[in-house]
């Protein structure tokens, strides 16, 4: 084989990596802003992407609402779906510890889920890409435009993030809230104010994954928990609690398993994302880019 | 009454018990024919169960109109397995030992109809399910079928014969392999594996993929390199529409691509989005009641299930609702003939011969619990985003 070749088909496995990297990515980023103000993992995050791509079927081709409007209101509606979360499930566990409230987010995932067949029923559902389904040829690899879409969306979502957790207030009083909850309060800030928001702002990143995936990948009820999974794995393999790692995570992660089904074998391609997963987590327990010293400091 | 000891309890629950029991002998007396059914209502394989327990309470419905069985009434019981094997064997159990039912129909997968035949065969209660691994009907100790076990659909491995046969007929002979790692892909890949030899079939590529996956590109690069004359393609849900769409991204039309009967919905072709035209499948008759030849001898069935299907639910019929169609009809037909007598009914089921079901011609015997060879699959192409007869 010569090496355009070669070099073709190596430029289509990480196309293709870096796309789904993305998706994972993002769900890890919806892990992260959650888990960095209150220390718990939200496992309804991946049901937040199947609901946003489902609520856009019935904004976008349903009412037939222009498609930014369409995406703005799915959002919108997902993230007060995550503010409903944390003020029925999160607020009403009586004896809030760490695990209790894990498994409470648990047991949403699953009313989601259940909530969703029976509103949208089991069928896949499909969204029409953004700027048509005409493959894109780059180098002889081809990227589906919605591709292009996917992976710009991901670079302007961490950079507003970035920005809003490091410059705005309200962002550094979230951060606070992570640091030190007693200590957060005692300076004024509104710890439960920040929870909500935090639920807010990672289920509106999850609705906005969910929009951007299903032209690619379609979406049905049942999506949420493999995507919470596989975002899961990126936020431990890129650090818990630190943004850029979630997105070298999602993108590592992504990077891993086409490459390894493209050289190796498709069948193994899960195993080998979960044997790196492994090997990182013995010689770097916090992730690549996990802070050891906060670490020690966090209840999980 | 403060403290209640264990023993006035236990004779509490007791009686309690023989008065239930007592109540239920009772009831055994209104003389109904009870078949049981069991379907993934919900669950994974819920697109397998919903249509079959429609279709399964259409039916009864319909036979209690016409005034039942040789007079009798048929009560039908549904249980739902949600696709787990575990909850499969406590509703057949119940069904077969409490509800003392004549027959079971269903489960609607393999996994969980091969796991309910040891009961069928303790309690000698006719079972015919509705999935369609060959192991369900075939002991691998003796080579024969289980005595109480039948199944309706056909077996992969005549859809793979279907395939494989087109395939010779336009001189195909170098294919690749892509399957999902759920039980349907992993059954299918097998057989294409083990009746690639008698075809001649040379398999230079065999990837896999799990059934949640959203992108499947890098397969199709990797299949790409090898230039396989056909992909043949065995999975069921979202990805048999992703991977058709990568394969028209990935400019690969030149390579014939081949879907297995699971993408036997128009849905499918419609979520394709254009990008499934020219892919063919083999599919049972009932899906194409449409476009059958009007002296097609399944028209006539095909087209009036689907019709009163339409009209009772108002959804598009999906063919999986034929295997419960055909299942349910033969055990209407057994009952016919023995009567309310489990053995009389099994033998009866054995002797079925010239059936016309929705997904082909059944011709039961003591070797062949199924019935039915690959004819009862056509060989079909998307054209215009319609099914049309492949030549």
């Amino acid at each position: 084989m010569d090496s355009a070749f070669f070099f073709t088909y190596f430029l289509q496995f990480v196309i293709s990596g870096i796309t789904i990297g993305s998706i994972y990515a993002m769900v890890a980023v919806g892990f992260n802003i959650i888990y960095n103000v209150t220390e718990i993992i939200n496992f309804a995050q991946g049901e937040f992407v199947m609901l946003g791509g489902l609520i856009m079927v019935i904004f976008y081709n349903k009412l037939d609402l222009p498609i930014l409007i369409a995406f703005l209101m799915t959002v919108i509606v997902v993230a007060m779906i995550g503010l409903l979360i944390d003020q029925i499930v999160i607020k009403s566990i009586k004896q809030p510890t760490v695990l209790t409230l894990i498994i409470g987010t648990i047991a949403t995932s699953i009313l989601l889920k259940g909530a969703a067949m029976f509103i949208w029923g089991k069928n896949p559902y499909d969204l029409p890409a953004f700027s048509g389904r005409e493959a894109i040829n780059f180098f002889g690899a081809v990227i589906q435009p919605q591709a292009l879409w996917v992976i710009g969306i991901l670079v302007v979502v961490v950079g507003l993030l970035s920005f809003f957790f490091e410059k705005s207030i309200i962002g550094k009083a979230m951060r606070a809230c992570s640091d030190n909850q007693d200590a957060a309060l005692l300076v004024g800030i509104s710890v439960k104010r920040m929870i909500l928001l935090s639920f807010a702002l990672s289920a509106a990143i999850g609705a906005v994954a969910g929009v951007i995936v299903t032209p690619i990948a379609l979406m049905e009820y049942d999506r949420g928990a493999m995507l919470a999974v596989k975002g899961f794995a990126a936020l431990i393999l890129g650090g818990l609690g630190s943004f850029p790692g979630a997105v070298i995570g999602g993108l590592l992660l992504g990077l891993i398993e086409a490459l390894v089904a493209g050289y190796i074998s498709s069948g193994y391609k899960d195993a080998f994302a979960l044997a790196v997963l492994l090997i990182l987590l013995f010689v770097r327990p916090h992730g690549i880019l996990g802070n050891p010293t906060v670490a020690k400091f966090k209840k999980f | 009454m403060k403290k209640i000891s264990f023993q006035t309890l236990f004779i509490l629950a007791l009686s309690l018990i023989t008065m239930f029991s007592v109540v239920s002998c009772e009831k055994k007396t209104t003389q109904k024919l009870k078949i049981g059914a069991v379907f993934s209502v919900t669950g994974g394989a819920s697109f397998l169960g919903d249509p079959e327990k429609k279709t399964a309470e259409m039916l009864v419905e319909q036979v209690n109109k016409a005034g039942g069985i040789n007079g009798v009434q048929v009560e039908l019981i549904v249980m739902d397995t949600e696709g787990d094997a575990t909850k499969t064997n406590l509703a057949v159990k119940k069904l077969m030992t409490q509800d003392k039912v004549l027959a079971v129909v269903g489960p609607s997968t393999s996994g969980n109809s091969i796991a309910v035949i040891p009961l069928a065969e303790e309690t000698m209660t006719p079972l015919v399910s509705c999935a369609a691994s060959y192991k369900i009907v075939n002991n691998p100790d003796t080579n024969k079928p289980y005595k109480w076990v039948f199944k309706t659909p056909q077996s992969d491995s005549m859809a793979v014969e279907a395939i494989f046969t087109h395939l010779q007929s336009k001189k195909i002979n170098k294919i690749a392999i892509l399957s999902d790692t759920s039980g349907f892909g992993a059954s299918g890949r097998a057989e294409l594996q083990r009746l690639a030899k008698d075809y001649n079939m040379s398999i230079v590529a065999d990837e896999t993929y799990g059934p949640k996956d959203t992108d499947m590109t890098p397969q199709l690069t990797k299949i790409k390199k090898l230039n396989p004359q056909a992909i043949v393609n065995w999975s069921i849900g979202p990805t048999q529409v992703t991977v058709v769409r990568n394969w028209k991204d990935l400019k690969m039309d030149g390579i014939k691509f081949y879907q297995s009967h699971g993408f036997g919905s128009l849905k499918n072709v419609e979520l394709a989005a254009g990008a499934a035209e020219g892919v063919y499948l083999p599919l049972g008759s009932v899906a194409i009641a449409d476009i059958l030849p009007e002296n097609h001898p399944q028209k006539t069935v095909t087209r009036q299930y689907v019709n009163d299907y339409n009209a009772k639910y108002n959804e598009p019929l999906s063919s999986f609702g034929g295997h419960a169609h055909d299942a349910l009809k033969m055990v209407f037909a057994a009952i016919g003939k023995a009567g309310a007598d489990k053995a009389k009914i099994r033998d009866e089921l054995e002797k079925i011969s010239g059936f016309v079901g929705q997904h082909g011609i059944f011709n039961m015997s003591a070797d062949d619990h199924n019935g039915l060879d690959k004819t009862a699959f056509n060989m079909l192409v998307v054209k215009d985003g319609k099914w049309a007869f492949a030549d």
